[in-house]
């Protein structure tokens, strides 16, 4: 439409990572830098993050706190490590969204019963990590705003992520169990337990004295403003839930809204209900066992999920991937961007109230791309695509043929033609132009990630700014738009769909012949000891995975940096001070996907 | 290709043929304006032809559940395209995803609210017994667990045939139901489900009383939580079990293997 698009824009150029290291160990000499297989970070003394932290901001140039996580080495086996050191380690990911490049990495060991500052006055998009370090771990961190639970319950007993909490169904701590391989004497899980469910009770637990705790969430603790100068004509604010069973919510999704009027006046996000232990499970399968379970995290776009996974992965095993194979990863990857943009795109208009035709439209071509991720895959969603160093399977005859006739004839013509009849649509303008905003600034210091900030005007797209596959080989623009309301984010996903058009595009007609597997494949890989980062430019944000290896078959850490989830922190105050029905428009164009944000 | 013009009185016999009642015939002449049916024909023809599902998604399988629902597969051709968001109006819920156990408790409740005749369809292998997640702490194993279940759909996610195929299925169980027998009918109705509450972990008040005589016992409740491979020990997933979970292990193999036999 009028608005200008920004043409691609440089970056600086990328950040220096030992040197802002070197900036950190000049202003605490205690810090102590260590290398762990591919990564080197600074271990820093728990009463010293804040200041560290207020260094890589103000002098480092590091806006952006993409992760934060712990692992807990009660039970690692590695020999890089000393046995008696702290149990848990949190650590820290930084970046610079004006210069790109790689990460800054802090490690801040803590013992069991400890705890540490929270990071949130520094960058308030920690806010939502760190409350789930404590639910799933159990650190406390001092100063938190709003240290509740948030995957699970409160009154839930335990922090299950710790190595030593072990569910009712507990059978091995590494996979494949011994009951079933190789010997195949198996039990129903459900018949060890007498009730014939996945729980455990605390010993000399009545459940009949068992009350339902009160717990105040912080929207319901938000003082009763009163409205209207006369005694008789004073309104008062309520309380509205909207979910988990909501059919604007895009899946099991709920908010706490306080309204006055209907106006909203604070919002609470309340998460958990698609929790399903991918981490836990994660960290008890074989490396390669996880790859098709990353496929049901953000399940429409398995497969940049599996890019990112297979991208940490091979960073940690230092493989080198065929180029062919690399081809084929970036064909696979926009394809499914433009899937999720076009899926996006029509249930922002779902939101809108323009129920399910819109829709409808957008996903029809969604079909066509299915089907050539089936015959390239063997499934439609969860494709389970990517190995360690290349892909599954070539493509099968007359693929190629197919996917050119979807990418030069069909896409264009379709995106085109939501344009056409969206773009100018009335109501789409009113209800999106000037709705949700927050300043390019908030949303980095919230933690956003993706098209959110790109509508924002901020050219940062990890594609570009630290290039991963063969990125740096294809011309495309990263498209910004500079209002950063919900009009533009439902635009930029239209724009970066064509962007991905013109990539697989050029993929296609540049695929080279090769190999499209490094190595000799196989199903058991030992990563030598070490951690690593592995981040792809999701369509949803970045999609970061943290893993830690201590020379096994299976990971001993491993975890999703998930930007549907952190890129909720900016939910609550992009909604404040909206309509309660923008509210649902305002969630809809964040575009998020609950097994990505559950996990 | 040509299509020879269908003959309209055939096809009307044709469709209708199944619903005439089996013994009561109408005098000829009159057959092309008068139909005897039962009223179990009559009432299970409407219900299963206008089976408004449930608006409700859980996780994966929701995606391919609105495939279905789109323009490729058109689950109007069912006359099921008006999926409600509101229980009451619905007499379908299909359970299409993980259930976990933080929403349990809103799925009992959603179940409870929707009117009788309802029906539950479980797609995926989550809902159906857990699938790839079963071993989540929060997890559920199933949602039979805590709601009857009436077609249990295969596949991670079903492909939009399989749950059409499903579908069908449903259809041929409502065909065979009849008002007489039907639990919605009877004098006393259908019971509710308990709704299960979030304790230190999830449990159902129906078995309240089994969870007290385990906990208040004194011994340890199920598997033991220790070990590991490095540990040594007996391998395998009957390790480390205390005796009573052994004995029920092995009556459930008993079990299992007596109907394999018979
Ligand atoms: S059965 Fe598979 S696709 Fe369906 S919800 Fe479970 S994991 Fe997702």
């Amino acid at each position: 439409m009028s608005d200008i698009v920004a043409p691609s824009t440089t970056v600086a150029g990328p950040l220096d990572v030992a040197g802002t290291l070197a900036l950190v160990q000049e202003a605490l000499p205690d810090a102590k830098p260590v290398s762990a297989g591919p990564t080197d970070y600074l271990e820093v003394a728990p009463d010293q993050l804040i200041e560290a932290l207020q260094v890589l901001r103000d002098q480092g140039g590091c806006d952006l706190l993409s992760s934060i996580t712990c692992t807990d080495y009660l039970s690692y086996q590695g020999r890089a490590r000393a046995k008696d050191g702290p149990r848990f380690e949190v650590v820290y990911h930084l970046y610079s969204t004006a210069q790109g490049g790689d990460c800054v990495v802090l490690h801040v060991p803590v013992d069991d019963g400890e705890s540490l500052p929270t990071a949130t006055p520094v960058y308030p998009g920690a806010n939502l990590q760190e409350r789930e370090v404590w639910d799933l771990y159990g650190l406390v961190f001092d100063g938190h705003p709003n240290l509740r639970r948030i995957l699970l319950w409160e009154g839930f007993e335990g922090h299950p992520m710790r190595k030593d909490w072990h569910e009712a169904y507990y059978e091995e701590d590494q996979k494949p169990f011994r009951s079933r391989h190789p010997r195949a004497d198996f039990a129903r899980s459900e018949d060890k337990v007498p009730w014939g469910k996945n729980t455990r009770y605390p010993a000399d637990w009545d459940p009949d004295d068992w009350q339902e705790p009160v717990t105040y969430v912080p929207v319901s603790q938000d003082p009763r403003s009163r409205n209207g100068a006369g005694d008789h004509l004073s309104t008062e604010s309520v309380v509205v839930n909207l979910g988990p069973h909501h059919p604007s919510t895009h899946g099991v999704f709920r908010m706490i809204v306080r309204i006055e009027g209907e106006t909203v006046i604070a919002l609470e996000p309340d998460m958990g209900y698609l929790h399903r232990n991918h981490e836990k499970i994660g960290e008890r399968n074989t490396w390669l066992m996880n790859m098709p379970f990353t496929d049901r995290l953000d399940y429409i776009n398995s497969m940049s999920n599996n890019w990112g996974y297979a991208l940490a992965v091979e960073k940690l095993m230092g493989l080198e991937v065929p180029e062919r194979a690399e081809y084929l990863r970036v064909i696979m990857a926009e394809l499914s961007r433009i899937v999720n943009h076009l899926w996006s795109i029509g249930f922002i208009l779902n939101d809108l109230g323009a129920l399910q035709t819109p829709a409808l439209y957008a996903i029809e071509e969604r079909e066509m791309i299915l089907d050539l991720f089936e015959s390239v895959s063997g499934a439609r969603m969860m494709c389970n695509y990517l190995r360690f160093g290349g892909v599954h399977r070539d493509l099968p005859a007359g693929w190629a043929e197919r996917a050119r006739y979807v990418v030069h004839e069909r896409l264009p013509r379709a995106l085109d033609q939501l344009d056409d009849l969206l773009s100018g649509n009335e109501i789409v303008n009113t209800r999106g132009r000037g709705v949700g905003y927050l300043s390019a600034e908030q949303l980095i210091s919230l933690s956003v990630t993706g098209p959110m900030i790109r509508a924002a005007g901020v050219p940062y797209d990890i594609r570009r700014c630290e290039p991963y596959g063969v990125y740096d080989r294809f011309d495309f623009d990263i498209p910004t738009l500079p209002h950063s309301d919900v009009y533009d984010r439902y635009y930029i996903r239209l724009l970066e769909a064509r962007e991905s058009v013109r990539i697989v595009q050029q993929a296609l007609a540049g695929l080279p012949e090769g190999d499209i597997l490094a190595g000799k494949g196989g199903y058991v890989f030992r990563p030598p000891e070490g951690e690593a980062y592995g981040r792809v430019e999701g369509p949803k944000g970045e999609l970061g995975f943290y893993l830690v290896s201590d020379g096994k078959p299976n990971p001993y850490r491993y975890h999703i940096r998930a930007p549907s989830y952190i890129n909720l922190n900016a939910l609550a105050p992009m909604t404040v001070g909206y309509k309660v029905a923008d509210a649902i428009v305002i969630l809809g164009a964040i575009d998020i996907v609950l097994g990505e944000v559950d996990r | 290709m040509s299509l020879a013009p269908p003959n309209f009185p055939d096809l009307k016999t044709d469709q209708v043929e199944s619903y005439l009642h089996p013994s009561v015939s109408v005098p000829e002449g009159l057959n092309n304006n008068v139909l005897v049916t039962t009223i179990d024909r009559l009432y299970n023809w409407s219900r299963r032809s206008s089976m408004w599902p449930l608006l409700f998604g859980l996780a994966c399988c929701a995606i391919e559940m609105i495939a279905t629902a789109s323009s490729r597969f058109d689950l109007s051709r069912f006359g099921m395209e008006v999926m409600r968001p509101s229980p009451r109006q619905s007499d379908l819920m299909i359970v299409s995803g993980t259930v976990t156990k933080k929403m349990v408790p809103a799925i009992v409740r959603i179940y409870n609210q929707m009117a009788e005749p309802r029906y539950v369809i479980a797609m995926g292998a989550c809902a159906t017994g857990g699938g790839p997640f079963k071993e989540g702490y929060n997890v559920v194993s199933g949602i039979d667990k805590y709601v009857p279940v009436d077609v249990y759909i295969p596949g991670c996610p079903p492909t939009p045939e399989a749950l059409m195929f499903g579908l069908m299925k449903m259809h041929q169980k409502v065909d065979t139901q009849s008002v007489t027998t039907a639990d919605w009918y009877k004098r006393e109705g259908s019971a509710f489900v308990p709704v299960p509450h979030l304790g230190p972990d999830i449990f159902d008040p129906r078995q309240a009383d089994l969870i007290r005589a385990e906990t208040m016992s004194g011994e340890a409740v199920a598997a033991d939580t220790g070990g590991d491979r490095a540990e040594g020990g007996v391998p395998g997933g009957l390790r480390n079990l205390g005796e009573k979970a052994k004995a029920r292990i092995a009556q459930a193999k008993e079990r299992a293997a007596a109907r394999l036999a018979g």
